[in-house]
């Protein structure tokens, strides 16, 4: 590098999924992974992750908690593309099979601190009523291509989605050189001295 | 008994008295009755119990009165003694008490009745103190109460018959009964006065014990008194009669109060029983004298209660009361009579629907109204009440509020709003969060002048008019713009006589300022003439005007305002004046003249450019006249003069202007406007000194008007913003009509003020005038105390006449005696007032901050008449304001217009200039967050630009550095000179020109092709997005049933018997470097050629026995020593093992030994995508191939001494190639695994080894088999991971394709389709095509790309006899064509055939395009050929050509130029799905698929399916194809330029692969390769082998050769380079090795080129 200019800025993502509302399974895990441009770059971390299974609290509110950290820091050079987080859980269904149980993403946040998200998540359905039946008796129902097309949209209107929950994360952002770099993605009111490493 | 006159006002007067006291008379016999019930008697009792004390006390009270009598007169005379007074009142009140006390003595003494009766209308107070008193009595009463109880009920009905009796008699009585209770109040009230006064009195601290002392003692003697009462009313009984007929009479005399009268009647009856005793009582007041005889007794009247029948009351309740029925009320009533009801609704007319009202409650108000006298008004023509249309809307006029809530009420939803400041309110509110202060205006009204008033005399009016004129004159005194104008003009001749002086020489710069002067004087002058004559204008007006006020004056005979004008006269030198007069007389005279000469000339000019223009058209036709004509010449030349003056006038010269008559007309004007030379000076002065006429001396009218003036008041008001905020005093109208208020009213104000006005009222008697004046908002700058008073006009066109000498306002009126000359004034005035902002103590201005900056510019504009010229719109667009400037000549130096010179100046020169061009997104450049330059600039954005356009070199870019300094600009130049190239034609980077120009072509297709697909390629389908699991279908086969899978679930899991699994597919997008790796599983290989050698001899047996066309020398090659090492230390024949190469990664099996060497090993190969993007558009264009070599290791002893042998190993390993097999990556991408047996390529000459026949080889002795010699190599080449092809792009391109254009018909596109359908149901793995795409993208049926076309005469001449040779060598030409897969050069795209002719041209192709070529050739040459499509290895989906030979059906490979038989194991096509002939396809509908097993019978409809049958027969689908395919011969030279490139090119590469070793080129060896490699050619790779290496053997003898010749085709030179690279010729290591390298282009018609690379290492054997 030539001079103290940077040339890339870095963004660290360390965050937790933390809990799930899907009302009607039970025993599900997730795994995570990154979308993100072509600009980007994970740098250290771990870019998926698989959770353990977890059984639904017995209590009224009947969540899932997977307190599942992660964390993963990125440099880039342009905002564009910036990174996504896509989440799909998992369960098995009645006859042990497992089973999509929803699909889901949400952009890291852009502003340093903490952030809490709450992602609806869906699965695909079924073209038709007889390969829904089809697909629930042979336990393979209709995944996405692949998890990350919940990432882009493109292609979307092709499908059909069902709400199935609500996955929960919290995100710890920490930005460096963004601002360096001339873009300021801190609110006006939020003062900035916290961006740095 | 008084006369019945005296008894009518009686009862009249007592009446009154009754009706103000009904009220307070039952509310006595409330409180009587309230009482009565503490009382244990009966209502009866009570009731004579009230009449005997009612008769005792009016004993009393008459008693009382009689001697109060005199007292009241004298009371009535106001001459009231106040102790005399307070004396009898005592008495009074003693006498009342004493009734109490007398009371006693009947048995029936009730003492609260009695003292409700006098507390009645007592105050309170009276009755406070009375109550001790009262109390007193009443237990004196109840004492003796009790006493005497019994005595009572036998008088008591005597009483009440006595009463009756009595009334009956009494007439005075009776008209008091009919009057009933009237006496009673008045006599109480009577009694009240009294008891009050007593009450005041023993209040004042009479003493009560006093009081009560006489209380007990003073009465004694009422028992007299009611004997005597009771005997008068004995007496009158003799005449009830009479006062009945009294009460009818009366009825009839008082209708007025019949009403009330029955009412009281009514009462009577009620009460009967004590009312008309009550009456009684008080008549007796009055005619006290008349009872004063008479006892108690007398008046006690009992009688039984009297009882109205229910009927009687019934008739009586229906004379009073009215009960409306509910009966429906006739129509006739309630219409006017003789009227037939009108129904307008019948009429037509539209009557809208009536509220509802039930019928009866309809009835019922009919009936009411109907009572009324007009009652029938409210009835409508209908005879139905009239009523308004029901007001009540049968739908909702306000729309339904939907929710999002649903249970909520949606009119009672709340949203929250939040509060927001509105914009407006600091429009008003001034300093909204800043300034919070409050800001003070002060308006100054200091007067009001009227110049018109209504209530103007005559001479006012001319009074007014003098003042204004003289006022301007003044003004215009002020300004002496006539002064001024004459000045100018005299410096501006000045000026130009210094010119006219001084520059003689006529300079443009001078010549022109004196025109420009000349043109300022003649305007200057005509100012200056307008000015004076505007001054004298004035002037004269004045006098004229004061003239008329004199005369006025005279006439009126008096003066009514103190107008004086004073005409000052100042003498003037005469001569000099008059010689100043002259001179400018004189000079004006010269310019003018000037001017006119100058005109003259001009017009002189002119006239005499026309005239020449005459004369020569006069010439013209006088030629002609003569011509025609020479007698009477003057005749005709007049007329034809004459004729001629019509058609062409002959202009008129100029006049000469006369200089008298210039002088004339200056003078005129100069006497017009000017006063005359040696006159003197008039200065007008006007003064307020003349006398004005006292009022008492004026006429009547004048006087009055002088009244009225005087009478006037006026005021102001102030509005702000619209609401008053003060008003100044009323003030009286002065004689001079000028009012002086003198009032500053400070304005605080929080609001931004909005208008400041005032109101002026006159007020003149009753009727008051309102004249509204605005007043300006004051700039800021305006402060008190700086501020100036203004004189603002208003005027009020409010019309108002007099009667008197004012001449009214609005009206016309006339000086003139005749009434002519009209004029009309209207009220107007001018308001002196100013308004400024306050000033704090500390000096600071209390205003709001400005709101428009603009305002103070406008308004130092206001002031200069700029404004009139070009409009207020003007001085906005600053071009136009300094354009005006510019015309008018402004002298700048002049301080008032100081400000608008700078205005201009700042405008003109400031960056305020308008731009010419008008522009659509005017904001546009607001949202750019760079400016073009700076975008185009950056080469970051070059680079996110062309990344997101998905230019191929820069598709998957990755990380664009944020900064352009790291971006280098090579980046760019490949692009650009790709661009560039598009263009022009680089032939030097290319070997051949040809080939530049196909590659271009093929650049330019790939581009359009492209685009065209662009959308497709983004057009995504559900498969794309969703896994799903298909339905299982329940008609196809029977393992696909839906039940049977069911079954399948509940199937017994049989762990010994695996099965095969479905391998994950995965798709491209999440893949990075080395998550792919490239299986190649090498099971074994046959037939691998052995070694030659000394102890090789099976091999020589084996070759005796070869086929018959296999020429074959049996020379023995000489063996060199090195052999026979070779033959001890190996004992194998060969030793092979394979080396698997891919992008430049090498791995390699162990090695095997044997001829049929057997590895069954699987490499691992990573793989790496192009820039790392994994897509499938990008994997797809992925052209690397797999090179799968086999190598021969040899091992060589290099031990130099034998000595040691025993005791040291010393090897050299030597590997030598012996073929390749070579699979495009794309082709293990499409069809994601290629499995099977393939050939592999050895060259034809391979020194140093020999093919091993294998006699006893199982598969069996066949002709055809033997033509495909060769070594055999078993592999299983696979992804890992499964990568999911984009074959669903292809399918997707078909179907876009067929909503694009197509030149098919309908038919056999949807016949095409529903072939397909129906096949894809039976056989889904086999492949049907029928529609293929185009070069252009257009779909065209598969049939018309066959035809038979002939290939190159040069090629059929080869062999003019052999058959089978030419069909061999139009095989080779084609597979010698270059061979380019679809899926390279389309990348992502589809699968496109090119015509013949575009193949020979790009001189590129896949199989489809060379296996049609070939197809057609062969149908040229007269074969039965037929396209085949199938599947084959490692190609996969490809194209074959059948052919029918002798009885058995050949396949033939167009891309290598080989043949198979049926029947040959080892033939790639795996399976046929497909016959392609030119009428039709035939659909393969066998059982089964594989070459060998297939008929190829294509008349047998069970095994072929015909895509035209008889039911839809081939339409006769004409070729695509050309007529005739034109061959160019190739340039031999160019092919010999090529050779030599090609080989010079080689030679750097393998020594750039050998970096640490040198590489010898051994000349000799070179040559002697170089001559070999035509032979090969000709014999088509045949078998020239031995010849040539016994040959080479003889030639090289002291050299160990090992080398092999390398044939393809030509397309570029990377395929060759890295085929020679592949085989590994360059890594031997020996030492002392020496290369050869012989490269041979053999040219084909139409530059197809066959390049043969002989490549040999040498190593010198000793």
């Amino acid at each position: 590098m030539l001079s103290g200019k940077p040339s890339v800025f870095l963004l660290m993502v360390n965050g937790q999924i933390e809990s799930a509302d899907f009302p009607e399974f039970d025993e599900l895990y997730c795994k995570y992974s990154y979308v993100y441009g072509h600009d980007w770059a994970p740098t250290t971390g771990l870019e998926e992750g698989i959770s353990q299974i977890t059984s639904k609290n017995r209590d009224s509110n009947q969540c899932f908690v997977w307190n599942f950290p992660m964390e993963i820091t990125f440099k880039s050079t342009n905002p564009f593309g910036w990174p996504q987080i896509v989440i799909s859980v998992y369960g098995a269904d009645l006859f042990g099979n497992d089973v999509v149980r929803g699909y889901g993403g949400v952009h890291v946040p852009t502003t340093p601190g903490r952030h809490k998200r709450t992602i609806p998540m869906f699965v695909p359905e079924s073209s038709s009523k007889l390969q829904k039946f089809t697909s629930w008796l042979t336990g393979r129902r209709p995944e996405f291509t692949d998890p990350k097309v919940v990432a882009q949209g493109e292609g979307r209107e092709v499908t059909r989605v069902l709400s199935q929950g609500y996955v929960t994360i919290s995100f710890n952002i920490v930005t460096k050189d963004l601002k360096k770099l001339g873009y300021d993605s801190i609110p006006a009111n939020q003062t900035s001295d916290n961006t740095g490493f | 008994m008084a006369s019945t006159e005296n008894l009518r006002e009686k009862i009249k007067s007592k009446r009154k008295a009754l009706q103000a006291s009904l009220g307070g008379s039952r509310q006595v016999d409330d409180n009587r009755a309230s009482v009565a019930v503490e009382i244990e008697n009966g209502a009866r009792n009570e009731n004579a119990r009230k009449v005997e004390e009612i008769q005792n006390e009016d004993e009393q009270v008459e008693n009382l009165k009689r001697t109060m009598k005199a007292q009241r007169q004298r009371r009535k005379k106001m001459l009231i003694d106040d102790i005399d007074d307070v004396h009898s009142e005592e008495s009074i009140q003693e006498v009342n008490i004493i009734t109490h006390q007398q009371r006693t003595l009947p048995p029936l003494p009730v003492p609260t009745p009695r003292t409700s009766f006098a507390e009645y209308s007592m105050r309170e107070k009276m009755r406070e103190k009375l109550k001790a008193a009262r109390s007193k009595a009443q237990s004196a009463i109840q004492q003796e109460e009790a006493s005497a109880p019994p005595q009572h009920l036998t008088p008591f009905k005597d009483q009440t018959s006595v009463i009756q009796f009595d009334t009956e008699v009494d007439e005075e009585d009776m008209k008091t009964a009919g009057v009933d209770e009237l006496p009673h109040p008045s006599s109480k009230v009577r009694f009240h006065e009294i008891a009050n006064k007593i009450k005041q009195k023993s209040k004042d601290g009479f003493p009560s014990a006093e009081e009560a002392y006489n209380f007990f003692t003073f009465n004694f003697d009422p028992e007299p008194e009611e004997a005597e009462e009771k005997s008068k009313k004995q007496k009158r009984v003799g005449a009830p009669k009479k006062i009945d007929h009294e009460e009818e009479s009366e009825g009839d005399w008082d209708e007025e109060e019949s009403t009330i009268r029955t009412e009281a009647e009514e009462e009577e009856e009620g009460e009967e029983e004590d009312q008309p005793l009550v009456k009684d009582n008080m008549d007796n007041e009055d005619d006290y004298l008349f009872i004063i005889d008479q006892t108690a007794r007398d008046f006690l009247v009992i009688r039984a209660p009297d009882y109205e029948s229910y009927y009687s009351r019934q008739q009586k309740d229906k004379k009073v009361l009215f009960t409306p029925s509910i009966l429906t009320v006739a129509t006739s009533e309630k219409i006017p009579e003789d009227m037939q009801p009108r129904f307008l609704e019948d009429e037509g007319i539209y009557v809208g629907e009536r509220p509802k009202v039930s019928k009866s409650n309809q009835n019922i108000l009919e009936h009411r109204l109907l009572k009324n006298k007009e009652g029938k008004k409210w009835f409508g023509s209908d005879g139905r009440i009239i009523a308004l249309p029901n007001p009540i809307k049968q739908t909702y006029t306000r729309p339904p509020i939907f929710s999002l809530h649903e249970k909520v009420d949606p009119a009672i939803e709340t949203f929250y709003k939040k509060a927001e400041k509105s914009i407006d309110d600091n429009r008003y509110i001034a300093g909204s969060m800043e300034l919070q202060g409050r800001f003070q205006l002060d308006i100054d009204i200091s007067g009001i002048v009227f110049t018109h008033h209504p209530m103007f005399s005559r001479e006012h009016v001319l009074a007014a008019k003098l003042v204004q004129l003289y006022d301007q004159y003044l003004c215009r005194q002020q300004h002496n713009l006539a002064g001024l104008y004459s000045d100018k003009l005299c410096a501006l001749r000045n000026a130009v006589k210094s010119i006219t002086d001084y520059h003689h020489v006529h300079i443009s710069v001078t010549q022109r300022r004196l025109v420009e002067y000349k043109s300022e004087i003649r305007t200057t002058r005509r100012m200056c003439h307008m000015e004076q004559e505007k001054d004298w204008t004035l002037l004269k007006n004045l006098v004229k005007v004061w003239k008329d006020v004199k005369s006025l004056r005279e006439f009126q005979k008096f003066t009514n305002t103190p107008v004086k004008l004073c005409l000052r006269r100042q003498q003037i030198n005469r001569k000099a004046d008059e010689i100043n007069y002259e001179r400018e007389i004189q000079t004006e005279v010269a310019e003018l003249l000037e001017d006119y000469q100058e005109e003259y000339e001009n017009k002189l000019a002119e006239y005499k450019k026309k005239y020449e223009e005459w004369k020569a058209w006069r010439k013209a036709k006088k030629a002609k006249k003569k011509k025609k004509k020479s007698s009477d010449e003057q005749e005709t030349d007049d007329t034809e003069e004459s004729s001629m003056f019509e058609e062409f006038p002959k202009p008129d010269p100029p006049e000469q202007v006369d200089v008298s008559l210039v002088e004339q007309q200056v003078r005129t004007t100069a006497a017009r406007i000017r006063r005359k030379p040696g006159e003197p000076v008039l200065t007008p002065e006007l003064s307020m000194t003349a006398t004005v006429t006292p009022t008492n001396q004026c006429p009547r009218g004048e006087q009055l008007r002088r009244q009225d003036v005087q009478r006037s008041t006026l005021y102001a008001k102030i509005i702000f913003n619209n609401k008053e905020v003060s008003r100044t005093s009323s003030q009286t109208l002065s004689a001079d009509f000028r009012i002086h208020f003198g009032q500053i009213f400070n304005v605080q104000i929080i609001n931004w003020p909005e208008s400041i006005k005032i109101q002026i009222f006159e007020t003149m008697g009753m009727s008051s005038t309102k004249t509204e004046v605005f007043i300006p908002i004051p700039e800021t700058t305006v402060l008190t105390g700086s501020a100036l008073i203004d004189e603002i006009e208003f005027s009020n066109a409010h019309r108002i006449t007099f009667d008197h000498e004012g001449v009214g306002s609005g009206v016309p009126f006339s000086f003139e005696a005749d009434g002519s000359n009209q004029m009309i004034l209207l009220t107007s005035g001018k308001l002196a007032c100013s308004v400024s902002w306050a000033v704090r103590e500390d000096g600071v201005p209390l205003i709001p901050p400005v709101l428009h900056e603009n305002v103070g510019v406008q308004r130092s504009l206001k002031h200069v008449d700029a404004i009139l010229s070009i409009g207020t719109s003007g001085l906005t667009d600053m071009k136009k304001l300094a354009r005006w400037a510019a015309e008018s000549r402004l002298d700048p130096n002049d301080p008032s217009n100081a400000c608008l010179m700078q205005l201009i100046m700042s405008a003109t020169s400031g960056e305020a200039l308008d731009h010419d061009y008008f522009r659509l997104e005017q904001l546009q450049e607001e949202f750019n967050f760079v400016s073009d330059e700076v975008f185009n600039k950056s080469k970051r954005f070059r680079l996110l630009q062309l990344r997101n356009e998905e230019v191929a070199e820069f598709h998957n870019f990755k990380q664009v550095p944020i900064l352009d300094r790291e971006i280098s600009e090579k980046i760019f130049q490949e692009y650009e000179k790709k661009c560039h190239e598009k263009d022009t034609v680089d032939i030097t980077s290319h070997l051949d020109p040809h080939r530049a120009l196909v590659a271009r072509f093929l650049q330019k297709v790939r581009d359009s092709v492209k685009n065209r697909f662009l959308l497709a390629k983004h057009h995504y389908i559900l498969s794309d997005m969703v896994v799903e699991e298909a339905v299982p279908s329940i008609s196809s086969g029977d393992s696909r049933m839906l039940g049977i899978s069911l079954f399948k679930l509940a199937e017994p899991r049989r762990p010994l018997r695996p099965r095969r699994k479905e391998r994950k597919k995965v798709t491209a997008q999440n893949l990075s470097d080395g998550d792919i790796k490239l299986l190649v599983n090498i099971i074994r290989a046959y037939d691998v050629p052995i070694r030659k050698s000394i102890g090789g001899k099976p091999a020589l047996t084996s070759r005796s026995a070869r086929s018959i066309n296999e020429t074959f020398s049996t020379s023995q090659i000489p063996q060199s020593p090195t052999q026979s090492h070779e033959w001890f230390t190996n004992q194998t024949s060969v030793r092979p093992f394979v080396e698997v190469s891919f992008q430049r990664t090498v791995r390699q099996t162990s090695t095997a030994e044997g001829q049929n060497p057997n590895w069954n090993e699987e490499l691992e190969i990573p793989f790496r995508a192009p820039n790392g993007d994994y897509s499938t558009a990008s994997l797809q264009s992925v052209s690397d191939d797999v090179f799968i070599n086999v190598f021969d290791e040899v091992v060589y002893d290099v031990l130099e001494d034998d000595r040691e042998r025993g005791s040291d190993v010393h090897t050299r390993v030597e590997r030598h190639w012996l073929g390749a097999v070579q699979v495009p990556f794309s082709t293990i991408y499409s069809q994601s695994r290629i499995d099977g047996t393939f050939r592999i390529n050895t060259p034809p000459v391979l020194l140093g080894y020999s093919k091993e026949r294998n006699l006893s080889s199982e598969r069996g002795w066949e002709a055809v088999r033997s033509l495909s010699e060769g070594s055999y190599l078993s592999l299983f080449i696979t992804v890992e991971p499964h990568l999911v092809p984009g074959e669903a792009v292809n399918e997707k391109m078909i179907e876009m394709l067929r909503k694009l254009e197509t030149q098919e018909d309908e038919k056999l596109l949807q016949k095409a389709e529903k072939f397909q359908k129906e096949v894809k149901q039976k056989f889904p793995n086999r492949r049907c095509v029928t529609l293929v795409t185009d070069l252009t993208g257009k779909l065209v049926f598969i049939t018309r790309f066959i035809k038979a076309l002939s290939p190159p005469q040069e090629l059929l001449d080869a062999f003019p006899q052999d058959y089978e040779a030419t069909t061999e060598l139009v095989a080779r030409y084609v597979s010698l064509m270059p061979f380019l897969p679809d899926s390279i050069s389309f990348a992502g795209i589809c699968d496109l055939w090119c015509t013949s002719d575009q193949f020979l041209n790009l001189l590129a192709g896949d199989e489809e395009e060379h296996a049609v070529l070939l197809c057609n050739y062969f149908l040229a040459m007269g074969k039965k050929a037929w396209l085949v499509i199938g599947t084959a290895i490692p190609e996969g989906p490809t194209a074959y050509v059948l052919t029918y030979e002798q009885n058995q059906y050949v396949i033939w490979n167009s891309t290598t130029g080989q043949y198979y038989g049926q029947f040959d194991a080892f033939c790639p096509l795996q399976s046929v799905s497909c016959l392609v002939s030119a009428d039709n396809v035939w659909f393969n509908v066998q059982k089964y698929e594989t070459v060998m097993r297939v008929h190829f019978d294509t008349s047998k409809p069970n095994l072929w399916k015909p895509f035209f049958s008889r039911n839809f027969p081939f339409p006769g689908l004409s070729s695509v194809q050309p007529e005739e395919l034109v061959y160019r011969r190739t340039d031999k030279a160019a092919a010999v330029e090529l050779q030599d490139k090609i080989e010079k090119i080689l030679k750097e590469k393998i020594m750039e692969w050998r970096p640490r070793h040198p590489t010898r080129w051994n000349r000799y060896c070179t040559a002697t390769l170089r001559q070999f490699l035509p032979k090969l050619e000709f014999s088509r790779g045949g078998e020239v082998g031995d010849d040539h290496s016994a040959e080479l053997q003889n030639q090289l003898g002291d050299y160990r050769i090992s080398g092999f010749p390398i044939n393809m085709s030509f397309s570029e030179l990377s395929p060759i380079i890295e085929a020679v690279h592949s085989t590994g010729v360059h890594n031997t290591m020996i030492p002392q090795v020496e290369f050869a390298l012989a490269v041979y282009v053999h040219p084909y018609p139409n530059n197809v080129l066959s390049v043969w690379i002989y490549v040999a290492s040498l190593v010198r054997s000793r």
